[in-house]
């Protein structure tokens, strides 16, 4: 099809009145203690850090930064409870402790979704309609594994590896908390939890809820701060199992730390996604799956399509569609309902995607941004995609963990393989075809640890999910994911 | 070969190929529509455009005068207890009443729309069809609504199809034409999409889901479809075609709904009765209910709009 010359104008006419989810309904205190052994205590360090609400750029409570003291305490009090309690309980009843987390979780989703868009930015819509239900949905799912786990290895002896340090980043903060903390307690391991620094609330109000459930104290230990006490977590020597899910960067000093330990160990590190869209797609539904591939939560997603690939005889279709669909989203206040792209996580994160926007177009790349208007405080980025962009730019190597889409086009099925696959990363992958054929083909050829055909970003407890070569390794989800979380003897 | 020739307007898409819609995705956009919140200021100019853009209608065998007459009587004072509140855009009768409602809306700007074709079936000869149409547009319809043979469509006999919509055109004159596709009958979105294809590249003005007499009618799925062929098409073609879901939207809340939808597929310069309308009886009340109720706090009771 010939480039279209008609354009349309979502500029002006009729606009949509603000409509803020109320956060009266929500308990937040001005001061929060790290959740050990049960209580919630005062740091050693003696310090707290700011959490900011990244849309306002306003301070929303004060968090305890927990050294290594305060982590010896944790993972101490981890090992107690699993010599103590836990690891004598009968599967079944450790199971209903995990079910009643679930069910708080749904009991109080409303509060949950408020606090995860004020404190990371995320919109209301996404932390209501997928983090909050999603997170409930694993704990329900691993809650029934937890008595059945012999059925789940047949043949092979379960046992617990004792206590697991988990450290999440902050994209999806209470999901990811979710990701970690359900199997490892129906696996029956203890846990030590690091939030990330700039989204520590929903785990803390975790934490309260798993208070309210009634698990032994020590079970699950919530300690907050950053990448120091990430790293006393990782090192500690009582940590028999450590779960990372965060940059590739990162993720390399926690296998170098490891290395020569027996502790065993997942990471899920970061991607550049390709999404590939053929002639024979559904046009206007791959470019919804475009949009929600790399706008989806601000871009700030490790199997995000971050790369686009689309045959040449649609190119300049689907890139047109795209800049029209574009301009309908709505970049704005979190907590309005009508929000499709909320706020950039933090000004250090809105500096990397910024400076990676001027390598863009130093290379050569033709930037778009869509033209709706940004909120005067807070962290923002426009929808961008950039266009004439090749293999050899770094805004397509790279991971840039924002709203930027880097296009190609391709002209055979053997190109887009070999584009696809010409990266470090191997987390996830899309796929648009009207060729059920097509879409085999192409699995079987992309080295990714997640393929999404005529869909994209979608996610579900009973599906493994992680990545091939830098993206790192391990699965969470599904049965795969008990294994993480358990010796298996012969 | 000359590309462009091919886009001109008039002459047969290909359908040979078909269509890819996906049902999956399509119903995933519906439902982000339908999670927009529309409250306040923009719920109450939402309420008045699709009062403006309701086609008031009836089209029942036991029609008379003076039901018709009633009817136009209603398109005009919606509720007058609403001062300055817009008039629907078309009252929609049968052809022999074409006739009661332009006299019983002479000197109003509301436009009359007639089915014709032998509608809704439109189980009848070409020649039947025309008449139909020309009785119609005779006794003074500003817009014809004529429904597509679907048992040719059905049977791939496109260039048929075609050929009878580009006729009923040339039979309406000055009158706009509406082609219902009636895609209750269609079965898939794939051949809702060709079929919309086909009724703009043979001249319709407006593209129409359905004669209210199938169920389903209009839904948001197959309306959604037909948009993004009404893009597509003017993106190739420049000209602008209009859009009437029809039957089934009787709330205020669905209705703004597809305001949404179309807002978000088609942009601004679809959004007034010029290029979209809802072909809809009771509509106008709930929307009625509605801006009260936003006026005052409080609902009234239905009892308080008059019914037609």
């Amino acid at each position: 099809m010939a480039i279209p010359e008609n354009k349309l104008a979502f500029e002006g006419g009729w606009q949509y009145s603000p409509a803020p989810e109320s956060i009266d309904h929500i308990n937040l205190k001005t001061k929060y203690d790290l959740y050990i052994g049960g209580e919630f205590v005062a740091p050693e360090s003696g310090r707290y850090f700011d959490t900011v609400n990244p849309a306002t750029e306003e301070c929303i409570a004060k968090v305890a930064d927990a050294n290594e003291a305060d982590v010896d305490k944790a993972v101490k009090a981890a090992r107690k409870a699993y010599n103590g309690a836990w690891s004598k309980m009968k599967a079944a009843e450790r199971g209903k402790y995990i079910f009643r987390i679930a069910r708080i979780m749904q009991e109080r989703a409303r509060e949950f979704a408020a606090i995860e868009s004020l404190d990371g930015g995320k919109p209301i819509r996404e932390s209501r309609d997928i983090d909050i239900p999603l997170a409930a949905a694993h704990f329900f799912y691993y809650a029934g594994w937890a008595d059945k786990l012999e059925y789940a290895f047949p043949g092979r002896k379960v046992k617990p590896l004792g206590v697991a340090g988990q450290v999440i980043p902050w994209n999806f903060p209470l999901l990811m908390a979710s990701w970690k903390i359900a199997p490892a307690l129906a696996c029956g391991n203890t846990v030590v939890l690091k939030p990330a620094e700039t989204t520590p609330l929903t785990a803390m109000k975790l934490a309260e809820a798993i208070a309210d459930a009634g698990l032994p104290p020590g079970v699950v230990n919530i300690v907050t701060g950053a990448g120091q006490t990430g790293a006393a977590i990782v090192t500690h020597p009582g940590v028999q199992k450590v779960a990372f899910t965060g940059s590739t960067k990162v993720g390399r000093i926690i296998q170098k730390a490891l290395a020569g330990t027996n502790k065993k160990y997942t990471l899920e590190l970061g991607g550049k996604a390709a999404n590939i869209v053929f002639a024979d797609a559904a046009i206007d539904q791959a470019v919804e799956g475009i949009v929600n591939g790399i706008f989806f939560n601000q871009g700030h997603v490790c199997c995000a399509g971050s790369r686009l690939l689309v045959q040449e005889s649609v190119a300049d279709e689907v890139v047109q569609k795209l800049k029209d669909r574009m301009d309908t989203l709505i970049v704005g206040d979190p907590l309005d309902k009508n929000t499709d792209i909320g706020a950039i996580n933090s000004p250090m994160q809105l500096e990397k995607i910024e400076s990676y926007l001027e390598i863009g177009q130093q290379e050569g790349g033709v930037m778009h941004q869509s033209s709706c208007a940004l909120p005067d405080k807070g962290y923002w980025c426009r929808p961008t995609i950039f266009t004439g962009v090749s293999q050899s730019n770094r805004v397509v190597q790279e991971e840039i963990f924002g709203p930027v889409l880097a296009i190609q086009t391709f002209r055979t099925l053997d190109e887009a393989v070999s584009k696809a696959n010409n990266t470090p990363y191997g987390l996830s992958g899309g796929i648009w075809t009207d060729k059920g054929a097509k879409i085999f083909k192409m699995t079987q050829k992309i080295r990714a640890g997640v393929i999404w055909a005529n869909t994209f970003n979608k996610f579900d407890p009973t599906s493994p999910f992680g990545g091939y070569k830098e993206s790192g390794f391990g699965r969470e989800g599904g049965l795969h994911g008990l294994d993480a979380y358990l010796n298996l003897e012969a | 070969m000359n590309l462009s020739a091919i886009n001109v307007p008039s002459r047969m898409p290909d359908l040979s190929t078909g269509s890819r819609i996906d049902e999956v995705g399509i119903n995933e956009r519906v439902a982000r529509f339908q999670s927009r919140s529309i409250k306040t200021a923009s719920k109450v100019e939402a309420l008045r455009l699709v009062l403006s853009m309701i086609d008031l209608t009836t089209l029942e065998g036991q029609d008379t005068a003076g039901k018709v007459g009633q009817l136009c009587q209603k398109a005009i004072h919606l509720h007058d207890a609403i001062p300055g509140l817009p008039h629907v855009a078309a009252v929609c009768v049968y052809p022999t009443m074409v006739g009661v409602a332009r006299q019983a809306l002479e000197g109003h700007d509301i436009k009359v729309a007639s089915v014709a074709t032998a509608f809704p079936s439109g189980m009848a000869s070409l020649a039947v069809k025309l008449d139909d149409t020309k009785v119609a547009v005779e006794q003074g319809a500003n817009e014809i609504d004529m429904v597509i043979s679907r048992g040719a469509f059905l049977q791939g006999e496109y260039g048929r199809v075609f050929d009878e919509i580009a006729t009923v055109k040339d039979a309406c004159g000055d009158a706009h034409l509406k082609v219902i596709l009636e895609t209750g009958e269609l079965g898939t979105l794939d051949r809702v999409q060709g079929a919309s294809m086909l009724a703009m590249h043979a001249g319709a003005d407006f593209i129409k889901t359905s004669t209210g007499k199938i169920q389903p009618a209009a839904t948001m799925q197959v309306t959604l479809v037909m948009l993004q062929a009404i893009k597509d098409f003017y993106c190739k073609t420049g000209r602008m075609v209009g859009m009437k879901p029809a039957g089934g939207i009787s709330k205020a809340k669905l209705a703004i709904h597809y305001l949404v939808m179309l807002r978000e597929t088609l942009g601004n310069a679809w959004m007034t009765p010029e290029w979209f309308r809802f072909g809809a009886s009771s509509l106008a009340n709930d929307v009625l209910m509605q801006l009260m109720k936003q006026a005052t706090g409080v609902y009234q009771s239905a009892d308080y709009f008059s019914k037609d």
